[in-house]
């Protein structure tokens, strides 16, 4: 391989590296060319070449399994999917008009959305970087379109800060730039920090305090057309005899501190919060169904798994029909098991006692989304507000507005809540009812329209769904440290997946990768054995 | 030589970096979340606790529900809840997938909601103590390691 002395493509470069240095001197070598840096994602998994009449056996018919299945299946496999719910895709969720919700107790939602609304109960976000579920979209042919994250005509809300009333994040945000960059400049000014920078950084800095935060002549943060131009305007510039614009006033620094803005700036600078965000067209159900399309055939649903047994020979699942009762084994010479942790921890599997304690040290938190179908779009007409977020520190947490559709006539649906920690505890709490009514009554805080323009509802309290008992995995850097590794390991003939056995937790993208990961181990082991 | 010195350097740069422990993997919090910090605080009376967080998942009787393993367990009558010891370390580092409360809740809280659930639904009516609690946490509360607690 090395006779040839032309110099050698990347692709083959990288290949060569690959092969001598292993998986991480690849993605080093990835790394130092430009590529990966932001994401593990180095391409689908190139299997190929699986024994005939090998079989895999997967157990979850979500985003893991579902990835799992199709990967394998295009290597040769014979897959078999046991999914415990009547539907697929896991967390990967569409709610549309006439679809059903039962929780845990038997509370029972019926969707009364108009068709084309639909609340997407888990995840509704798509990073640029999540690279890997960008892949499937494209491959699968999932159309996506852009989702607005950051909207600075949004509002922040606090009961504590400007007497409860909610303020657009725009003039917070300025004007906590402008009185941090006022003290600064201050302190600069009167040389309080002359032993800690030299003379050229204290004057750059100054230069930058100024222009940062818009001060005045004096260094001083106050209310002008300059600062106008940032955070808005009491009358906007126009055109005409009346077009000349007029100044907004500035809020004083202790009120502004009330708000806690702060939290929102370092939120949006979060690497998974950044723009440019994405979700697919008409629900993030459609990616899920997209898989379903390639391997819907494999799958047997309402099947609840209740023993997981293997020896030197294969893998079986015991199997109970949750519909009819009826039971049975499925047998396979190997197992993807995507089950959440949640729930596996409640089924005896046989794998060693590490991976048993995996399992079991590894809670779910809890969130809930809460739909709310409004007759028409008053946060466009009248607060000019187009996708992006409101927040809130009431228990719902945020409001946030549809990023498709705009300006259309008729009913859309707001995410009128979406809270993980107490508020979601709070509101999983509650019947389906009073969750309505929660969000009705919190979220008129920041639009007084809310019960006039109410049409239906829906909620989703993710610690109340049978079949996860939570939302997703909560590490700590203990349990990262005790049973991370035991987790991830394959033992025996078992392999487990999901956004539990990443390092993304909570995203779709943590799925995908475990599930790469997970198959590409496997089907070296299989072709090993 | 069959091997051009470009490729050679990366290789070896490569190899250094990964044997170095340049990638090892870092504790993480990039998980999805709402992006502000709700006012809402924990109650401080045990029935409060028990109606603000625990009946999310085990329903306001305590009998908990079906779920697609064993579902979630019932409190009420629930004899592994005469031994305080253990109901404390449910509730205090969690288990399978029941949360962890160390980080959200103090000892008092602990303590008010564990002797409420054990003397309600059940027949303990001796209370839970902050310093049985104590005992029990042992230690700094568990840091979460993605930001889901906000």
């Amino acid at each position: 391989m090395f006779d040839d002395l032309t110099a050698p493509s990347r692709r083959s470069l990288l290949a060569m590296i690959g092969r001598a240095g292993g998986s991480l001197a690849m993605y080093q070598a990835m790394t130092s060319l430009g590529h990966a840096a932001d994401s593990q994602f180095s391409g689908p998994p190139k299997l190929s070449g699986a024994r005939p009449g090998a079989s895999v056996l997967v157990l979850g018919a979500g985003i893991a399994g579902l990835l799992s299945a199709y990967e394998l299946m295009k290597a040769g496999y014979k897959v078999q999917i046991l999914e415990f719910q009547g539907r697929t895709g896991g967390r990967n969720w569409t709610l549309r008009g006439g679809d059903t919700v039962t929780e845990i107790g038997g509370a029972t939602q019926t969707v009364g959305f108009a068709p084309g609304n639909y609340l997407n109960p888990g995840p509704w976000r798509l990073p640029y970087h999540h690279q890997t579920m960008l892949h499937y979209c494209d491959e699968l042919g999932v159309e996506l379109e852009p989702f607005v994250q950051l909207n600075n005509n949004a509002f922040i809300h606090s009961a504590k800060a400007f007497g409860g009333k909610p303020q657009r994040h725009r003039e917070l945000v300025v004007d906590f730039n402008g009185h941090v960059s006022e003290l600064m400049a201050k302190a600069l000014n009167q040389g309080a920090l002359d032993q800690q920078i030299s003379k050229e950084d204290k004057e750059k800095l100054l230069v930058a305090m100024r222009e940062w935060g818009v001060l005045d002549k004096s260094d001083r943060y106050t209310s002008s057309i300059h600062v106008a131009d940032r955070r808005g305007y009491d009358r906007a510039p126009g055109g005409g005899v009346g077009g000349a614009p007029i100044a907004s006033s500035v809020n004083g620094l202790s009120d502004v501190l009330d708000s806690k803005v702060w939290n929102l700036i370092g939120f949006y600078l979060e690497y998974v919060m950044q723009q440019t965000m994405f979700q697919p067209k008409g629900g993030m159900g459609r990616i899920g169904d997209a898989f379903v399309k390639k391997v819907g055939h494999l799958i047997r649903l309402n099947t609840r798994v209740t023993r997981i047994t293997q020896d030197d020979k294969g893998v079986a699942a015991e199997w109970t029909d949750a519909k009819t009762g009826q039971t049975g084994t499925a047998r396979a010479d190997f197992m993807v098991c995507t089950i959440p942790a949640s729930i596996l921890a409640q089924i005896p599997i046989q794998v060693s006692a590490a991976k048993q304690a995996a399992i079991k040290a590894l809670p779910y938190n809890s969130s809930v989304k809460i739909g709310l179908e409004m007759k028409s779009r008053f946060w466009e007409k009248k607060y000019h507000i187009y996708g992006g977020h409101s927040f809130t520190d009431q228990a719902i947490n945020l409001i946030s507005y549809p990023s498709m559709g705009f300006f259309s006539k008729g009913p859309a649906v707001l995410l009128g809540g979406y809270p993980f920690g107490l508020g979601a505890y709070m509101l999983s709490g509650m019947t389906p009812e009073k969750r309505i009514e929660e969000a009705l009554r919190q979220g008129s805080v920041l639009h007084e329209e809310y019960r006039d323009e109410f049409l239906k509802g829906v909620s989703v309290a993710w610690s109340r769904q049978p079949w996860i008992m939570g939302c997703c995995a909560e590490w700590t850097e203990q349990t990262r440290a005790a049973h991370y590794q035991n987790l991830a390991s394959i033992d025996g003939r078992i392999v487990l997946a999901g956004e539990h056995v990443s390092y993304y937790g909570c995203w779709q993208e943590g799925a995908a990768t475990s599930a790469i990961d997970a198959v590409t181990r496997l089907h070296q082991r299989a072709l090993a054995a | 030589m069959s091997l051009t010195a470009a490729p050679r350097l990366i290789l070896l740069a490569a190899a250094v970096v990964a044997f170095a422990g340049g990638t090892r993997p870092a504790a993480v919090s990039a998980q999805d979340k709402p992006g502000n910090k709700a006012a809402v605080e924990p109650a401080s009376a045990g029935r409060e606790l028990y109606e603000q967080i625990c009946q999310a998942c085990h329903m306001p009787d305590a009998k908990g529900g079906m779920g697609a393993g064993t579902g979630v367990p019932a409190l009420a009558g629930n004899a592994h809840l005469a031994d305080k010891t253990f109901v404390i370390a449910r509730v205090w580092h969690g288990y399978g997938g029941m949360p962890r409360f160390g980080a959200l809740l103090s000892p008092e809280q602990v303590a008010a909601v564990t002797t409420y659930v054990r003397s309600h639904f059940n027949a303990y009516p001796d209370p839970v103590t902050v310093e049985e609690v104590a005992k029990v946490a042992d230690g700094a509360p568990p840091q979460v390691a993605c930001n889901c607690t906000h």
